[in-house]
């Protein structure tokens, strides 16, 4: 099923929570809302569901204008954050639910739907769980009920809310592995919401951007990591650094100083860079240079944070653990791969991007 | 603790004044409380089992129980209705006075029962502002079991409405909203989620008000009537029974009420464990 | 408040009719059950209560300033308040004690005693009277010891106390326990580690800790032992001037249908009953906090 959204918004009092989005997904694909919180990406998600009314917008599935259509007749699985299970109710019957309150024209008989229930216990990989109750359950075990049961209604398209937020550390990564898996099996149209970039990056076919209530960028993960498309998304994504700069007869200006990087344009400007995306130069005639301030161990290597210039600005580079540089020592580098953003005459302007350099 | 086989009373603590602290508390609960219980239901078994029966099986009694039983139940059930309804509305409506409303729920509570006995009788009597409205409906209230009833559902309100507003406020809304993607219409997400998750606390409620309005007293007296085999409550007959300095008669049919009391007070224990159990939560 | 925060079903969020949108009733519905509940009230809790003061005023104000000054009642409000006076701070030392040694202390038969103490709740009043009257009176266990010596308990001042006891013996104890429970032993450990001896320690960091909980017990406690009727009926005897409490001075009035005289002095217990109310429901608002069982039946 794929899902087209027009000009979607949703406001809360004064609020506007979701502004105007449009997005088109692909039926099959795996598809991430990623954003801070605040970002809309959880409205966004109750609004394709049916949970939310939008303020203005439409939403199609397929051909259907589904926004016209209540919750209940959209046919969505929808999964929580903290997995709504209903607790006075066996894992069997909470899978069955969604079977049992159909009209009774459409109703499978019991017999069908406790096979749906065993036979979806196998897909979670909890066989011979339907007698259990929800508080018996770990949490890993609650969420893949809560995933049976939105899978027992052979829904149109799969939503899930922080699916994995609830979880700890462990838990989390066997089970991103394991929905890839069954996504993968199954070939549900799903969206996810998440605000960690890790797992949008590691699961999702497209990652959506969203930060406050609007769509940063849409892309593969190779696209939102490689080739972010604004300051936001650059930052979010990622480590980054940034640092203000003027550009002006086709060079990019440190204050005063050349940074040996080439860019048209005339005027302020910031330059993104990420930490393992520099080369350490000696004897600088256009480089970035600075006093480092601190270093501390990440993985296999060292970032150092250092202080450039009067402005007192600090960024991060990554160098080989063994590199000399200590507190206090200089050290002058410069970005390989790098973006700029002119800065703009306010503040509050979406900078706009004029410079690549991959 | 290693693994000695030796259980100690009590466990180490370094604060001081345990003993002091439990040695006034068991001195004064068994002064105040367990003495006079223990002494009464001495009384009792010194009866004879012959004697005793005589006493609880005499048609008058009889009919005083079944009476004090039939109308609690009849109230409790009253209650369990309207003390969801009520819970319903104060948690998840606004309206003008909520909080007022809220706050009189626990009125039956904090108002001496004879007050409302006589404020009740006042209302239903043929002459009151409501009995003479119901007179003309050819319906008889006050001096009749009708009376007790509302009695005892005016004692027994706050119960239900207390045991389940806070499991209702706690209760997951996402439960809900899972249960609508799942198809399932507003009355059935009703029917089938919220109200069977509100089990155990509507049944420790009903419990509550059961037990209390089965021994009360004070606002049932005025508006029953108290016609022996008709409108008797049992705490009456006991009070009657005291009256005609038949202690005997009394003790014996307060052996029967306590005993009542105590199973009332282990069905609620029991309905809360097992939905501590289940749910992980109190009822 | 970010846009996230309000989209997370939060337990606090009662009062938002606009949220869960998908999952809410139809106005209609809404107006209809509203309609019933507020019906409901009116009809049990309201009117009843406008009845007491109505049929109090009846007479006009005169005939009722007679009625709550005459000396039979001016004896009845003295007693009931002495009583008052004598059973509460009874229970609040006997609760802080309890409370003490159940929340702040590990031993055997813990859950067996707190449901002892609870158990005079779960006792009809009558019986919790009649306890008395076998114990103390002329044909009870003391009872001819006692009238040898001349003491008279039953149906006298010092066995309406113990039966006004009796009934409002859990109030305090169980506002305290949950509380106490709750707010553990790091407090008094820290209090006593700088120094503090027990006394102090108690004083100084457990009582401010528990002093909204303790009004709140106490005031329930009050507004029951002002309010009692049936035990106290059985063992008091009922002696004008006496013997009877404000409850008890009531029903004499009503049976003798002085029914506005009646209503005079039950309009002051109603009065008692809403002033509880009102402070019950302030602590509630104020210091939630404070007051672990609130909102709890007893």
């Amino acid at each position: 099923m794929d899902i087209r959204i027009e000009n979607i918004s949703k406001t809360f009092g004064q609020h506007p929570a979701v502004n105007s989005v449009s997005l088109e997904i692909r039926s099959g694909e795996l598809i991430a809302l990623l954003g801070p919180s605040g970002s809309g990406k959880t409205t966004l998600l109750r609004l394709i569901a049916g949970l939310e009314h939008p303020t203005g917008g439409r939403i199609f599935f397929g051909d259907e204008d589904a926004s016209r259509k209540s919750v209940q007749a959209r046919n969505v699985g929808f999964v929580f954050q903290h997995y709504a299970l209903f607790k006075h109710m066996s894992v069997a019957d909470n899978i069955g639910f969604g079977l049992r309150v159909r009209p009774r024209a459409q109703r499978p008989s019991r017999r069908e739907i406790r096979a749906r229930a065993e036979e979806l216990l196998d897909l979670v990989q909890l066989p011979g769980y339907g007698e259990r109750f929800p508080a018996q359950l770990s949490g890993g075990q609650r969420q893949r009920v809560a995933l049976a049961r939105a899978l027992a209604i052979e829904p149109r398209v799969l939503l899930l809310d922080e699916p994995f937020g609830a979880l700890d550390a462990k838990v989390r990564k066997d089970l991103r592995r394991w929905l890839r898996e069954l996504h993968d099996k199954t070939g549900h149209t799903t969206i996810f919401v998440t605000h960690d970039q890790e797992e949008a990056i590691e699961l999702a076919d497209r990652v959506v951007v969203l930060n406050k209530g609007v769509i940063e960028q849409v892309g593969t993960p190779d696209e939102i990591y490689d080739t972010p498309a604004s300051p936001f998304v650059h930052q979010f994504i990622g480590e980054a650094s940034s640092l203000p700069v003027t550009l002006s007869n086709g060079e990019v200006w440190l204050a005063d100083r050349a940074t040996g990087l080439r860019s048209e344009g005339n005027g302020e400007a910031i330059l993104y860079f990420r930490p393992n995306h520099i080369e350490v130069v000696e004897g600088c005639s256009g480089c970035i240079a600075g006093v480092v301030v601190g270093s501390r161990r990440v993985a296999d290597t060292r970032r150092v944070e250092i202080e450039i210039g009067a402005g007192r600005h600090r960024v991060e580079i990554d160098l080989p653990v063994g590199h000399p540089a200590g507190e206090g020592s200089r050290i002058a580098f410069r970005p390989t791969r790098w973006r700029l953003y002119l800065s703009g005459a306010s503040e509050n302007a979406a900078p706009r991007k004029v410079a690549v350099h991959a | 603790m290693s693994g000695t086989a030796v259980m100690r009373f009590r466990q180490p603590s370094v604060l001081p004044g345990f003993g002091i602290a439990l040695g006034f508390t068991l001195v004064y609960l068994s002064g105040i409380v367990l003495i006079p219980l223990a002494a009464m239901i001495l009384k009792s078994a010194g009866l004879g089992w012959a004697e005793f029966w005589r006493i609880v099986g005499d048609p008058r009694t009889l009919a005083a129980i079944r009476l004090s039983f039939g109308a609690s139940l009849l109230a409790a059930s009253i209650n369990a209705v309207f003390g969801v309804l009520l819970a319903w509305v104060l948690v998840r409506y606004s309206f003008p006075r909520r909080r007022l409303a809220d706050a009189m729920i626990d009125l039956p509570f904090a108002l001496p029962t004879a007050v409302a006995g006589i404020a009740l009788t006042t209302l239903y009597a043929p002459n009151g502002w409501i009995g003479q409205f119901l007179a003309t409906l050819g319906l008889k209230v006050a001096y009749t079991p009708i009376g007790i009833v509302i009695a005892l559902t005016f004692i027994g309100l706050p119960f239900v409405v207390r045991t389940v507003e806070p499991v209702l406020r706690e209760f997951d809304r996402e439960a809900e909203e899972a249960a609508a993607t799942l198809g399932a219409t507003r009355r059935q997400t009703v029917f089938r989620v919220i109200l069977p998750s509100l089990l155990p606390a509507i049944l420790t409620g009903y419990a509550l008000a059961l037990a209390r309005s089965i021994g009360e007293y004070g606002s049932v007296i005025f508006i029953a009537g108290n016609i022996p085999y008709v409108s008797e409550i049992t705490p009456l007959l006991i009070v009657i029974r005291l009256e005609e300095f038949n202690y005997a008669g009394a003790t014996a049919i307060a052996a029967v009420m306590l005993a009542i009391s105590f199973s009332m007070l282990l069905i609620i224990n029991l309905i809360q464990a097992w939905s501590r159990r289940r749910f992980g939560h109190d009822g | 408040m970010t846009v996230e925060n309000m989209l997370v079903p939060s337990a606090a969020g009662t009062a938002a009719p606009n949220r869960y949108e998908a999952t809410s009733e139809t106005r209609g519905v809404r107006i209809v059950l509203i309609a019933i509940a507020v019906l409901f009230l009116a009809l049990f809790l309201l009117l009843p209560l406008a009845a007491v003061f109505m049929e109090a005023f009846r007479g006009g104000i005169q005939a009722y300033f007679a009625a709550i000054t005459e000396p039979d009642a001016l004896a009845a409000i003295r007693l009931t308040l002495t009583v008052a006076a004598i059973a509460v701070p009874c229970n609040l030392i006997f609760g802080v004690a309890a409370a003490w040694a159940i929340a702040k202390f590990e031993f055997k038969g813990k859950s067996l005693l707190t449901t002892l103490i609870d158990l005079p709740f779960s006792v009809s009043p009558v019986i919790s009277g009649l306890v008395y009257v076998l114990l103390f009176g002329a044909q009870g266990y003391f009872g001819p010891w006692l009238s040898a010596h001349g003491i008279q308990i039953a149906f006298a001042v010092p066995g309406i106390v113990l039966a006004t006891i009796f009934v409002t013996f859990p109030f305090v104890a169980r506002e305290l326990i949950p509380l106490m429970q709750e707010q553990g032993t790091g407090d008094e450990e820290a209090a006593l580690s700088l120094g503090a001896n027990g006394w102090q320690t108690f004083l100084f960091v457990t009582l401010p800790n528990i002093k909204w909980a303790l009004l709140y017990g106490v005031l329930l406690c009050n507004a029951r032992a002002m309010g009692e009727f049936g035990a106290v009926a059985v063992i008091s005897g009922k002696i004008r001037g006496l013997t009877n409490t404000m409850p008890l001075h009531v029903e004499i009035l009503y049976n003798e249908y002085a029914f506005s005289a009646a209503f005079a002095v039950a309009s002051l217990l109603a009065l008692l009953a809403l002033v509880t109310l009102a402070i019950k429901t302030f602590l509630e608002w104020r210091f939630a906090d404070g007051i672990a069982a609130a909102g709890r039946s007893h």
